[in-house]
């Protein structure tokens, strides 16, 4: 059995306008050591997923159903007292904005303390020693100092820096990283990639990146899930993404994303439409309002779901249209496209 | 910081001066320009029977004719320094600080507050204690169930909490639990014992003034808590303690209701400030010997140096209490940066 894996998990929450589907029938799974990026626009059920495999959502308002097994254990039916004893120790998260997913009234030291006192029967001493320990191994200079700093004192690198520290405190074997560097400079986000790599390695944890930027999954993930409307679309190695993607919103995102290795003169190409609604989704694809290609499926996108098919070795796409057409359209209308400079 | 204490001293004091400008001009100055002259200021102050002669003799003594500015820097000076007076047979020293001496009973002003102050403290910090802990707890408990019928049912009793004044309130519960009733709690009002004395006692006399007058506060505490605390709750810093995986009572403590307590420690010490200056209407229904109720004998009785004395006392509450609440910001919000 893997490490993690999820067998269609639907996470809905009722709500005066309607049922809203963020998650729907989602599965997927993931091995220690590996890391898999998941994409998809704002509202496509990302976060949702995260804050679902934490159990984050127990005893809310939402209706979870399905399986998620995290090492050899079942979740979704897991007791809410049982799950929290889980977070922070077995899975941990990095959230988007470390300023306001700290806490501003305490040191980050303190916060860092707190997490591993939870999990750890240790003196207030050692667990300081612990966030100091923590907070130079993830590069924050002087860290004997720092950790009496509060999170306004940190610049906004060296506050995620704090926060990966927080998230590692514990030792966890599951991370999960929600827009790690959405909130970040450009120049920094480069930096807190490059610790997350090199720190998934040392702690041999597996590890989810959320994003939407695919700039950020190609740094990091050996896996890569596309996620539309609650529902994963597209699923293959990076390589499946980013040299052999099949699913026609796939394509948008490559085509929407800025390459610095293209004529700056040339426009990116955005996927027209705006993401459906969760309550109202349309019938058969959900992606079919914004697909360039929908009529070459004969009228089925409008009135069938499309399956979750594997095309080869592990690839799996969601789209009507058969896997010759789907490629030929890539090599020969997409692909050019964007390689044309 | 240091210099930061020192400036806002610096300034307690000038606001201390311009409220005892204030009121000195509202008493002397006011009658004056409606046409009150120093004889009919006295008179007063003698008794009705006093003849013509005896109210100028007064006035004199008084000191009503001397300019007003040499009325109001003798007070001023009595404060920082000791006065003298000259009250007929002798002089009387009255060391510093001096509110005077009370135009009716002739006796200084000072010793009379100092009396009082034990009382309106009493009622105070009890009653806060009582509207800290009731309210807080409410408004806490209300916002995690948000839309329950606990929620609902605190917030109209705290509707009515806000609502009723205390000579309302305070007569009810009197009628209720004091006059002569067998489950009566508290003796019908009017004693006072001081702690130190005997502390059951003291209690005793306290609690239903205590529960009467945190009612009307613990009301507006709980709607604040509640508020802040939905707010705080929905922090994405909240969403980060549950996923270290702190249990909920530590996350809704430690994490949500600390982030909400800034206001109320504002308000709290504004409160609070305004109470040791005198609960008039609580002190007036249980027949407090509370500075209130000296400041409404004062004022019917238009005894200038009493009211002077128990305004610039109250006055001092609060300026010192904002001090104080000025500084605590600092502590419980480190971003914030006195200077």
């Amino acid at each position: 059995m893997s490490f993690l894996e999820l067998k269609d998990l639907r996470i809905h929450f009722p709500t005066d306008d309607g049922l809203v589907k963020s998650v729907d029938g989602l599965s997927f799974t993931l091995e220690r050591g590996r890391t898999l990026g998941i994409v998809g626009e704002s509202g496509s059920g990302k976060s949702v997923t995260s804050l679902g495999i934490l159990g984050l959502h127990k005893g809310g308002r939402a209706r979870i159903s399905g399986e998620i097994w995290l090492d050899g254990e079942e979740l979704v039916g897991a007791s809410q007292e049982h799950v929290r004893t889980l977070r922070g120790k077995k899975m941990a998260m990095i959230f988007q904005d470390p300023l306001s997913a700290m806490h501003p009234f305490y040191t980050v030291g303190d916060q860092i303390i707190e997490a591993y006192r939870i999990h750890n029967d240790v003196s207030k001493k050692v667990a300081r020693k612990h966030a100091i320990d923590m907070l130079g191994r993830v590069g924050i200079p002087q860290p004997a100092r720092r950790v009496d700093s509060y999170p306004h004192e940190f610049s906004g690198g060296m506050r995620q820096r704090a926060m990966i520290a927080m998230a590692l405190s514990c030792d966890p074997e599951l991370l999960i990283a929600d827009e790690p560097t959405t909130a970040l400079d450009v120049t920094v986000q480069a930096q807190i990639l490059d610790l997350m790599r090199d720190l998934q390695r040392d702690f041999d944890a597996a590890l989810i990146v959320i994003t939407h930027d695919l700039g950020v999954v190609a740094e990091l993930s050996d896996d890569i899930l596309v996620m539309y409307g609650g529902k994963c679309v597209e699923y293959g190695t990076s390589d499946d993404i980013f040299e052999r993607p099949e699913h026609p919103y796939t394509w948008g995102l490559l085509g929407s994303m800025p390459r610095l290795d293209r004529e700056p003169t040339e426009r990116l190409m955005p996927i027209k439409g705006s993401p459906p609604s969760l309550i109202n989704v349309p019938s058969g694809c959900a992606f079919h309002p914004r697909c360039a290609f929908e009529e070459r499926t004969a009228g089925l996108a409008k009135v069938e779901v499309p399956e979750l098919r594997e095309t080869e070795g592990g690839h799996l796409v969601r789209c009507h249209l058969p896997a010759e057409r789907r490629r030929a359209i890539w090599r020969n209308e997409i692909k050019p496209n964007l390689e044309a400079s | 910081m240091v210099t930061y204490i020192i400036r806002r001293l610096i300034w307690a004091v000038v606001m201390l001066s311009i409220v005892s400008i204030i009121t000195f001009a509202i008493f002397f100055l006011v009658p004056r320009l409606a046409g009150a002259t120093s004889e009919s200021l006295a008179a007063r102050y003698v008794g009705r029977t006093a003849s013509a002669e005896q109210v100028k003799v007064a006035a004199e003594k008084l000191g009503f004719n001397d300019p007003l500015i040499v009325q109001y820097g003798r007070f001023a000076k009595g404060i920082v320094a000791g006065a003298d007076y000259d009250y007929g047979p002798g002089v009387e020293h009255c060391p510093a600080p001096c509110f005077g001496y009370s135009f009716l009973t002739r006796l200084p002003v000072w010793p009379d507050l100092l009396d009082r102050l034990p009382v309106t403290m009493s009622l105070a910090f009890g009653a806060a204690v009582i509207w800290v802990i009731a309210g807080v707890a409410t408004g806490v408990l209300s916002a995690l169930r948000r839309g329950s019928l606990f929620d609902r049912a605190a917030m109209g009793v705290a509707l009515a909490g806000v609502s009723l004044p205390i000579f309302f309130t305070g007569i009810v519960s009197l009628v209720v639990f004091s006059y002569g009733h067998p489950f009566r709690i508290t003796a019908p009002g009017g004693s006072f014992t001081p702690i130190e004395e005997n502390p059951a006692m003291w209690a005793y006399n306290l609690i239903l003034p205590w529960i009467t007058l945190a009612f009307l506060y613990a009301a507006g505490y709980a709607r604040l808590t509640r508020a802040g605390m939905l707010e705080t709750m929905n922090e994405e810093y909240i969403r980060t303690a549950r996923a270290k995986g702190l249990n909920e009572r530590v996350v809704v403590v430690k994490h949500g209701l600390r982030g909400a307590l800034t206001p109320i420690l504002t308000i709290f010490g504004l409160d609070l400030g305004l109470l040791l200056g005198g609960a008039v209407l609580t002190e007036s229904t249980y027949s407090l010997p509370g500075m209130g109720k000296y400041a409404i004998d004062a004022i019917t009785n238009q005894d200038l140096p009493k009211v002077m004395g128990v305004t610039l006392v109250a006055a001092f509450f609060v300026v010192f209490a904002n001090l104080i609440v000025d500084l605590l910001y600092a502590v419980v919000d480190p971003r914030v940066r006195l200077g």
